[in-house]
């Protein structure tokens, strides 16, 4: 029988049924590898349930460094008997089945390796309760594996050391667990599988986290004080991330009162309706959704932009449309973010690639919201906020000051003979702000979502009317300088072939770089940080004849975004569009490419190539 | 074009308040409403009721909704903030603005539309988070700028301007108040500057959810024969249920009220409130003994004014939240961004 036999390069995936406490065993399995020091991609494929549904634990260990998701399952453990026909259809030739042998089964595939524990039986002779038998089978798979891929097991004696920490009591039961599948391997069975794990020093310097915990933890650098939300998945973990570290963080020692307010609200008008609220009083809030929370916020963010309100409002886009599917990801807000409201509105975007960005981001659109006195869209997505990624460490230059933006103190109303809340006195389209409180006799004005002038008097002279929407045009025509650039794969541009991605296209887009490149394909890639567009990106487009524009959405959104913003040419745009709410995979972006450069067949859609 | 400024002449020997401010000093710009509408008496006594606190605007945020009501915070206290918000959604506002800057008055102006129909969620939850602010209900049973549609306050069997009958029972607010756990409710009219003025101090020396429901008949169309919402059929129909006055503190009690019918409530920080007791069976602090009373006067056709229920005790949002006693606006980079070393930490925890 031939077996793969691959060392740090491959893809191991746990079928388990969901609320069986599979999710943290499995967690622990990653965490494993990444202290192996071997970079992991792992991606939770869960049910919008809370029990009893299949759910699935993708594993990409790749010491190169491909972390995106990879079709075709190298190592499969099948716990979940209402899934097996689909589990051990998707195991590659030569790849590896470990089931539940408690219950045999013929499985009818001649050109896998099945791999017996009887993990049932094994929990029923050492522990006694039910409830702990169930949930410790996931440990002693944990265990075989660890055998199986020679990981050391202290790695994972530690890590339960750290899980149970402060409830000590648990330490040995789970250890014990780990310890029932790691001898039961090494007594039946040696040599069975040779995908292995050797030990690396490839982690180095990189952290293991997703972006909701590490947007959170930006917020709270960047000096929100007030979170104002309401649970919806994927977004809920990036409010409570917030939440878990102030109250490590933002508890006063002396006093015990919190600097900082976390506020479940009634809905999404409401937790949009208070971070504008908060933000009017020039306190840092923000609110944290996904896109049907985006749509019930609308009007308050057609409100924010007009009355110029600085706001932060986090989009974890999932599947849409309507309720569509809440743990699956998408890029499909682009458009309904970038020009949320009625009326004439645009909105600035920050699009981060993964935790580490998410942080960045994060911290930086506090100052950016301050300086633009805008809404801005941090939008992320289920595969970056729910799923653990490998990414660089965080870090803070301690000499960083936020930007407050245009806000006038006391003493500025003091010296100023006259002041205008919307009034361009710089001539870059962004007026000065005051706070209520300020001063006791200046600068009080009267904030509104009705037509107004430079002084922020009602009225319904059309012409004023148009002079301030062309004034806050010119606002946002110069946000891009305030905003992330663009990033380059390349130090200079080598073809006429030119690739635009953003957000977590990321995790697939060198390793499928790298493929076209040994095809021969070798193609210029540009990753879009930010809305609105800078120079940069216009001139990559213009530098190429032909642009592959990929996206994770159904309408080609950013193409739309781009060819409606900017004078070019709609033909030189070829969509590879990924819509099915899993990760985007290298190979169906350069499978695509490929297949348009070598046949001229400009109508591929994810449909046709799937 | 509606914003008009008052001339900001006034007589040299007006009467002057603690802070050497007289009751222009208080004033908005001029009312675009109806001649006659009863929101305009409401701006008038909040006027009066900041003036006789000695507030210094600057320290007061207005906000609103939108309707006739909301555009009124226009018309009082030129020194303060405003902020007229979208439909409906002023208290989330409002919550937002508490979180930032707890110092703040806030005084909230909305309407029965704004209010019980399209913005009944949030003033619920705001009344249920105890949020600190002074929420006036200018209440007149129509929506008066879209030309006279019934709202959700409008009374079952009350006839519209143009003969149709109100077939759906009202909501009635302080009820809803009451049971949600607002600390502070009233109800008052607009024609009742006796009663409103010392009923408005009180709220805004309250520290919790205080709502106002005001009836502010709107003259163009609302205050004809067959509405419950007309001066005429509110001055007949009202039933004050207790007179109040407000004593700030250091300041010696002095009601004349008849002995038996005084109950004094002491606020937060001192304050008394000394309430008269009309009906000598009302407890104000009773909870269940309100809602009843409101029930049976609205069975009785009546409309029950005054102080209709008091809680003392209650904590606000802010305090609910243990939220820091330098209000969040103020709080510096250095309180505010842990820096590069607990970052250290923090992916230390993350490898």
């Amino acid at each position: 029988m031939n077996k793969i036999a691959s060392i740090n390069e491959f893809v191991i995936k746990f079928a388990n049924v969901n609320g069986s406490g599979s999710a943290s065993a499995n967690q622990m399995f990653a965490k494993g590898i990444f202290r192996s020091g071997i970079p992991v991609s792992p991606k939770n494929i869960f049910p919008s349930n809370i029990q009893g549904l299949p759910t699935w634990f993708e594993i990409r260990a790749s010491e190169k460094g491909y972390l995106g998701r990879k079709a075709g399952i190298d190592f499969m453990v099948a716990m979940n008997p209402q899934s097996y026909a689909q589990d051990v259809a998707e195991i590659n030739p030569g790849g590896y089945l470990l089931y539940d042998s408690s219950w045999k089964r013929d499985f009818k595939r001649e050109d896998i390796n099945i791999i017996e524990v009887p993990l049932t039986s094994l929990c029923v002779d050492e522990f006694d309760n039910p409830k702990t038998r169930l949930l410790f089978k996931n440990l002693v798979y944990v265990g075989a594996l660890s055998y199986l891929m020679d990981i050391n097991q202290d790695i994972f004696i530690k890590l339960i050391e750290e899980q149970f920490k402060g409830k000590e009591k648990l330490i040995a039961p789970n250890i014990q667990a780990f310890e029932i599948g790691f001898k039961y391997a090494k007594k039946h069975l040696v040599d069975a599988c040779k995908i292995k794990v050797n030990q690396s020093n490839l982690t180095d310097g990189m952290i293991l986290t997703n972006g909701n915990n590490a947007g959170g933890l930006g917020c709270v650098y960047g000096g929100a004080t007030v979170c104002t939300w309401y649970p919806i998945t994927p977004s809920t973990s990036l409010a409570e991330s917030y939440k878990k570290y102030c109250d490590q963080l933002r508890v006063d020692e002396k006093t015990g009162k919190n600097k900082f307010a976390f506020v479940q609200a009634e809905d999404e008008l409401a937790s949009i309706g208070m971070a504008i609220g908060a933000n009017w009083n020039g306190a840092r809030a923000f609110t944290a959704t996904s896109g049907p929370g985006i749509s019930l916020m609308t009007e308050f963010i057609g409100l924010a932009y007009f009355a110029e309100i600085p706001v932060v409002i986090f989009n974890i886009q999932r599947g849409g449309p309507s309720t569509g599917m809440p743990t699956r990801t998408q890029q499909s807000d682009i458009l309904s973010c970038a020009y949320a409201s009625h009326g004439d509105t645009k909105h600035v975007m920050l699009i981060p690639s993964d935790p580490k960005e998410c942080f960045e981001f994060s911290a930086d659109s506090f100052d950016i919201s301050d300086r633009l006195q805008t809404p801005i869209f941090v939008l992320s997505d289920l595969d970056i906020g729910m799923n653990d990624w490998t990414c660089p460490e965080f870090n803070w230059d301690d000499n960083r000051k936020f930007d407050r933006g245009k806000v006038l103190s006391k003493d500025d109303l003091d010296n100023m003979e006259s002041w205008g809340r919307y009034l361009d006195v710089d001539g870059d389209g962004i007026p000065f702000r005051t706070l209520p409180g300020t001063h006791p006799e200046k600068g009080a004005y009267f904030t509104r979502g009705s037509s107004h002038d430079e002084y922020a008097r009602y009225i319904e002279d059309g012409e004023v009317n148009a002079r301030n929407l062309s004034r806050i045009l010119k606002k946002f025509e110069g946000a891009y300088k305030f905003l992330p650039k663009p990033i380059f794969k390349q130090e200079t541009n080598a073809s006429s072939n030119g690739l635009i991605y953003f957000g977590s296209t990321e995790a697939a887009m060198q390793e499928s770089l790298d493929q076209l490149s040994s095809s021969g394909l070798p193609i210029d890639a540009m990753r879009i940080r930010s809305f609105p567009f800078g120079p940069q990106v216009w001139d990559f487009i213009d530098q190429h004849e032909t642009i592959f524009l990929v996206e994770q959405n159904r309408d080609a959104q950013m193409k739309t975004l781009i060819v409606s913003e900017g004078s070019v040419n709609p033909e030189k745009f070829i969509s590879i569009l990924c819509f099915d709410g899993s990760p985007i995979t290298a190979n169906f972006i350069s499978e695509s490419i490929a297949d348009v450069l070598s046949n001229k067949n400009t109508a591929k859609s994810a449909k046709e190539i799937k | 074009m509606t914003y008009i400024v008052k001339p900001a002449n006034h007589h040299p020997n007006l009467e002057k308040n603690k802070l050497g401010l007289t009751r222009r000093d208080y004033e908005g710009t001029i009312s675009t409403l109806c001649a006659g509408c009863g929101h305009d008496s409401i701006s008038a006594a909040v006027i009066e009721a900041c003036y006789d606190l000695s507030l210094s605007s600057d320290q007061i945020a207005k906000l609103s909704g939108i309707g006739c009501s909301s555009k009124s915070p226009s018309y009082f206290l030129n020194q303060a903030h405003g902020f007229n918000s979208v439909h409906g959604r002023m208290p989330s506002v409002a919550t937002g603005a508490n979180l930032g800057n707890k110092d703040l008055l806030y005084l909230g102006v909305s309407g029965d539309g704004d209010t019980a129909s399209i913005g009944i969620g949030q003033f619920m939850h705001a009344a249920r988070r105890q949020l600190n602010i002074t929420y006036i209900v200018e209440n007149n049973g129509t929506y008066g700028l879209t030309k006279g549609q019934f709202s959700a306050t409008n009374d079952q069997g009350s006839k519209s301007k143009y003969g149709e009958i109100n077939t759906l029972s009202p909501i009635d607010l302080p009820t809803m108040a009451i049971q949600l756990g607002a600390g502070f409710v009233g109800r008052s009219f607009s024609g009742d500057k006796d009663q409103l003025v010392p009923l408005l101090k009180a709220a805004m020396k309250f520290k919790g959810f205080s709502l106002i429901d005001i009836i502010s008949p709107c003259v163009t169309f609302n205050n004809h024969v067959g509405s419950t919402k007309s001066y005429d059929h509110i001055r007949e129909h009202n039933e004050s249920i207790s007179s109040l006055d407000f004593v700030p503190i250091g300041q010696e009690i002095k009601t004349n009220y008849a002995a038996g019918t005084k109950v004094d409530v002491p606020l937060h920080d001192g304050e008394m409130l000394t309430l008269e007791k009309l009906s000598k069976q009302y407890n104000p602090l009773d909870k269940g003994q309100a809602i009843q009373s409101l029930n049976e006067a609205e069975k009785n056709g009546k409309v029950l004014t005054g102080l209709l229920y008091i809680n003392p005790d209650v904590k606000d949002h802010i305090e609910i939240l243990n939220i820091s006693d330098t209000p969040l606006n103020q709080l510096t980079e250095n309180e505010l961004c842990p820096g590069s070393k607990k970052l250290n930490k923090i992916n230390a925890s993350l490898n």
